[in-house]
């Protein structure tokens, strides 16, 4: 490791910031400052420690009492915690943009071509792309989708794809999250608090709005309203005040002027869906749903489920309701699957995928197996069905023990795991205690799918702020930080 | 409307004006405590715990900082001013989208300040019982915020039918708790006025008044001559005086018609015919008729007319079932 660049070494606030082989999101090397971070590094080290910290706190506060806190699993019953925010923004250029953009356009569209494969003529199975096996064995595969058009054959309405940058700072695709991705409202607030408390050096970056992302949100939903109701009524359906995600739902719902709606307030009679008014019952039309498919219809689904609406996906198949996104889409982000994503592309676009894959090894390839079992200290294992960052091994940082255990683990189900290199992804400054230290962090754009995809310039960047961790995932000591898209 | 929001709105209103109520009687009781004999304050105190409908697990034992803390602090006792505050809140936080952004910060600022940081509030609470800090201004800055709060909610929120609804909850909690007010105190003072120490009926019939925000509104209509019917008439069917229970029951009776109005339901016949009963035996009774007949029971049956506007609001707007929706 390299102390920082020579000319700010002596700057306290940077005594402690070290450079590697991993990609840096401020500095091309030591005394070299990426020129569109230049001005970001002067105005936060001209900026008084004291400063700096009252403004840390006012975010903090605002946060705080705004009530934008998520829900720890497996803590204290009704546990609420404040997403970490760290003050330096993260910028990204207009030219890195643009080929974020076009990649993650591509990568949609293709799914959403899959999916519409599969769960009709499954051509892409037939000419042995992507193995049978490979689908129906993906535990988000819905036999009931099977034959069912959806509007505009529309099934991922909302994406959101999860990206890193390489030690090269290209960028590419770790994992897609077409079910039910969170956290576009940290983005939106995040925007909103740093405005609030760094006016000045938000004006002189050019940086492009994001605010538009709700109307565009609504505009989708609409889009896919079922024929013959010119004016749908939209709900958003959430599980309740104790997901974890219950700010972002009564954020969004607020933002578009939408009911937040809960499985308890729809009823279904004659496959037609009903909210519960005090004026009696209203016909629904559109459901964003932030309900997952196992919980949404205790008579298609996981019986015990009391989040859902019995009788919802009747009225589903019906064609009398929509639901964003379609139901089954989860077998499109399977883990294993993923490895075949660029295959996809070539296969509907033919096309290159303009953004890469992580290389990924798949266990249920005899030659894979092999060398995932030889290399267990070097790689990164991911369990299929798991997220949130449980269920991994990551190589370098495990014992022998906990590298038998997977080696055992993935030989008695090799479908359930995949295993990735290791890789160092960018860092970014960060305000830790006093000082800026550098700092693991991705990159969630949010991609929507209605008449036309749109992806708002920007996304959440999320921060690993343990030192060294490479777990980004807010359960796990993980914070965010605004991100900057700047214009031309 | 969703039933579920409205039925969020009314409760969170409710819980708040109970959280209201509870806090000022407390305050009160504590200030007049300072001016009596520890054999007057026995009566005081369980004459307060009356009014509250004596709360489970709550009893008089001689010491008023320590029943002042279960109270206050004590989340165990669900009708402590801190387990309302937070049911206050958890109902807010069900309909987070419903409200506006001022009206959950300053709820939310308040739950904050009564449960964070747990240390301050544990300290605050032990010195509570041993009398060393004045609990007074805390209850203070729970009541200003309480204010705040409707003050916030009237005017940046729309006046449409959620905001009907947090009136609903509102009044209808107020005149119950003022009728439970008016019984405990006529049970034990008007009913035994030879147990007042000397020079000190003032100061009682004074607590009674404070406790409903109603001395100052009473001297400006009857003077300081504090006569136990003026004070009866005023706190039961003064038309102008906030809380008084006529005031409540007209303007429980107006939300209804409003959210009547909005919904345009006919099935709304019987709880028009409560709350009409109700309004209009409060409209036309003068004083000597309600205290020439059985009080107590007059007021009891105030209350039970208040639990069956409730039953009937709960099978009208949020209880219903579907057969009778997709009927009518």
């Amino acid at each position: 490791m390299h102390p920082a660049p020579s000319s700010y070494v002596e700057r306290a606030a940077l005594k402690n910031y070290l450079l590697d082989h991993a990609y840096d999101e401020m500095f091309i090397g030591p005394g070299n400052l990426h020129p569109h971070c230049r001005e970001l590094l002067e105005h936060f080290i001209s900026l008084p420690l004291d400063e700096l910290k009252r403004r840390k706190q006012a975010a903090d506060l605002s946060f705080l009492n705004q009530g934008i806190t998520f829900a720890v699993y497996g803590r204290e019953e009704g546990t609420e915690k404040i997403f970490p925010y760290d003050l330096v923004p993260r910028i990204i250029t207009a030219d890195e943009w643009e080929t974020v953009e076009l990649g993650l356009t591509q990568r949609i569209t293709a799914l959403n071509l899959f999916l519409k494969d599969i769960y009709n003529e499954g051509r892409i199975l037939a000419d042995g792309i992507v193995p049978r096996e490979m689908v129906y064995t993906c535990k988000h595969y819905r036999r009931q989708m099977a034959g069912l058009q959806v509007p505009r054959n529309v099934y991922v309405a909302v994406c959101g794809t999860d990206l890193i940058r390489l030690q090269s700072g290209e960028f590419v695709v770790l994992e897609d999250n077409l079910r039910v991705p969170s956290g576009v409202s940290y983005m939106l607030t995040n925007r909103r608090v740093m405005k609030r408390i760094f006016p000045e050096l938000f004006r002189n970056y050019n940086v492009r709005p994001i605010e538009q992302y709700t109307q565009i949100l609504l505009g989708s939903l609409r889009s896919l309203a079922p024929e013959g109701r010119p004016e749908p009524n939209i709900v958003l359906l959430s599980p309740g005040v104790f997901n974890s995600a219950y700010f972002e739902h009564a954020y969004l719902a607020r933002q578009m002027g939408i009911e937040l709606v809960e499985g308890r307030d729809l009823v279904t009679h004659d496959n037609i869906v009903y909210m519960r008014t005090t004026n009696g019952l209203r016909r629904v039309d559109v459901i964003y749903r932030r309900v997952d498919d196992d919980f949404i219809d205790p008579l298609a689904f996981r019986g015990d489920s009391v989040l859902g609406v019995a009788g919802l996906f009747n009225a589903y198949r019906a064609g009398n309701v929509t639901l964003a996104n379609a139901f089954g889409t989860g077998v499109a982000d399977d883990k294993a699957l993923y490895a075949y994503v660029p295959d996809i592309i070539k296969y509907y676009l033919s096309e290159d995928p303009v953004l890469n894959n992580v290389e990924t090894y798949l266990p249920t390839r005899p030659k894979e197996l092999q060398y995932v079992l030889q290399n267990l200290d070097k790689l990164v294992v991911k369990a299929v069905g798991e997220s949130g960052g449980y269920g991994m091994l990551i190589g370098p940082q495990s014992t022998k023990a906990q590298q038998e255990e997977f080696a055992q683990k993935i030989q008695a189900d090799p479908r359930n795991y995949i295993a990735q290199p290791t890789i160092s992804f960018s860092r970014a400054p960060c305000l830790i205690g006093d000082e800026l230290e550098p700092r693991h962090v991705d990159l969630r754009p949010y991609i929507l799918f209605g008449d036309k995809v749109t992806i708002v310039p920007g996304g959440l960047t999320r921060v690993a702020l343990n030192r060294g961790s490479l777990v980004v995932n807010s359960s796990q000591g993980g914070g965010s930080k605004d991100t900057w898209v700047l214009s031309r | 409307m969703l039933s579920r929001v409205a039925d969020s709105l009314y409760w969170m209103s409710r819980y708040l004006e109970r959280a209201e109520h509870t806090t000022r009687l407390l305050d009160v009781n504590l200030n007049l405590m300072l001016d009596e004999t520890p054999a007057s304050a026995e009566r005081r105190w369980q004459r307060a715990l009356q009014a509250l409908n004596r709360p489970k697990d709550t009893e008089w034992t001689g010491e008023p900082y320590s029943l002042t803390q279960a109270l206050t602090f004590d989340t165990e006792n669900k009708a402590s001013i801190l387990s309302c505050i937070i049911a206050a809140r958890e109902n807010a936080r069900q309909v987070r989208e419903q409200i506006s952004t001022e009206q959950w910060h300053r709820l939310n600022s308040l739950y904050l300040q009564v449960t964070r940081p747990e240390l301050q509030i544990e300290r605050q609470a032990e010195d509570f019982a041993k009398g060393i800090s004045s609990p007074s201004d805390f209850l203070q800055s729970v009541l200003e915020a309480v204010h705040q709060f409707q003050g916030v909610t009237d005017s940046t929120m729309n006046h449409g039918e959620g905001w009907q609804f947090i009136q609903v909850g509102r009044y209808l909690e107020r005149a119950s708790a003022t009728a439970l007010l008016l019984e405990a105190y006529h049970a034990d003072l008007w009913e035994h006025p030879e147990l007042i120490g000397e020079g000190y009926e003032y100061i009682d019939w004074m607590g009674l008044l404070r406790s409903a925000t109603a001395f100052e509104a009473y001297c400006k209509v009857y003077t300081a001559d504090l006569t136990p019917k003026h004070i009866f008439e005023f706190l039961l069917l003064n038309e102008e005086f906030p809380h008084s229970i006529r005031f409540s029951i007209d303007s429980v009776g107006n939300a209804l018609e409003k959210i009547q109005g909005d919904s345009g339901k006919s099935r709304a016949m019987a709880l028009q015919r409560l709350s009409g009963r109700l309004k209009a035996s409060l409209s036309y009774s003068s004083v000597d008729e309600v205290l020439n007949q059985d009080v107590v029971g007059y007021l009891e049956s105030i209350q039970s007319q208040c639990r069956a506007i409730h039953t009937t609001i709960y099978e009208l707007y949020v209880d219903y079932s579907i057969q009778t929706a997709l009927a009518g």
